[in-house]
């Protein structure tokens, strides 16, 4: 008898330890890290308010242009933060690359996360064959690392 | 009048879940007493133990950084419109050795970097 399990099941307390993301974005959010390697680069994946699902990818200016921080221009955000409130839409995921190290929340990020309901998405970038390609949830200064289930064309949205 | 202060989700735990408050004063350092008055404890997530703006936030008058318009010396008029968001930064470089390399942020726009393309 096989038990009909419709989606990830994994979960701890009330939070949903999984980020599910669409392949296609996954691969826009590498290929920007590509591009600025060696500096870091960053963005937000939008989505609709509540339904914890990322749809709209905004690659964002590392107004810092270095390979060791990277921090949106202020005004840039304000603009970006704005149209998602317009759009009926959240910061779902918050990504970086670190472009030396690994795909893990270093203590700048752990002390400067500040969206709560966002997945925090790394990159790592150091190989030159290979990403290294993890997410956290990071609130209160408490890093979860969480699994990521990259799917095929979502839901049109 | 009063001046509307949008509140991003982390601070919302002061405003009682509130995205929007409002708040009175004639600069940026009058609203923020104003607001905590009412909302104890915002004041400590917006300014830092020397009185400076806090690096983790972002305030806006209107459609302007505060950083660019004297900072808390910002004046504010009936009818304003200020947004506070969270800064959003990080990498993989160690916190003080960013804060070191970087230093205070800057109250006047020293040089602002080219933002041809958003």
């Amino acid at each position: 008898m096989s038990t009909a399990i419709s989606g990830p099941v994994k979960s701890h307390g009330n939070v949903k330890r999984v980020l599910t993301i669409d392949q296609t974005i996954v691969d826009a959010i590498v290929a920007h890290a590509r591009r600025d390697h060696p500096d870091e680069a960053c963005g937000v994946v939008a989505g609709p308010i509540g339904a914890d699902l990322p749809t709209r990818l905004i690659p964002m200016d590392n107004a810092a242009r270095s390979m060791t921080f990277y921090e949106f221009d202020s005004l840039e955000q304000l603009r970006v933060w704005r149209e998602m409130d317009d759009n009926d839409e959240e910061p779902v995921v918050i990504y970086h690359s670190h472009t030396a190290t690994e795909a893990y929340p270093s203590r700048t990020d752990v002390s400067f996360a500040g969206e709560p309901n966002a997945h925090y998405l790394l990159v790592s970038t150091r190989e030159d064959d290979s990403e290294e390609i993890r997410s956290f949830r990071i609130v209160d200064g408490v890093v979860t690392e969480e699994e990521i289930n990259i799917v095929d064309a979502t839901v049109e949205v | 009048m009063a001046i509307e202060v949008r509140v991003p989700t982390i601070l919302r735990s002061y405003t009682g879940g509130s995205k929007v408050v409002e708040g009175s004063g004639d600069t940026l350092t009058a609203l923020i007493d104003d607001l905590d008055a009412k909302h104890s404890g915002l004041k400590g997530r917006l300014i830092t133990p020397e009185g400076g703006l806090h690096r983790f936030v972002n305030i806006y008058v209107n459609d302007e950084d505060v950083r660019f318009l004297g900072a808390l010396d910002a004046k504010l008029n009936d009818g304003d419109s200020i947004t506070i968001l969270p800064a959003v930064a990080g990498g993989a470089l160690g916190f003080a050795a960013a804060a070191a390399l970087l230093g205070p942020r800057p109250t006047a726009p020293a040089t602002t970097p080219d933002s041809t393309e958003g």
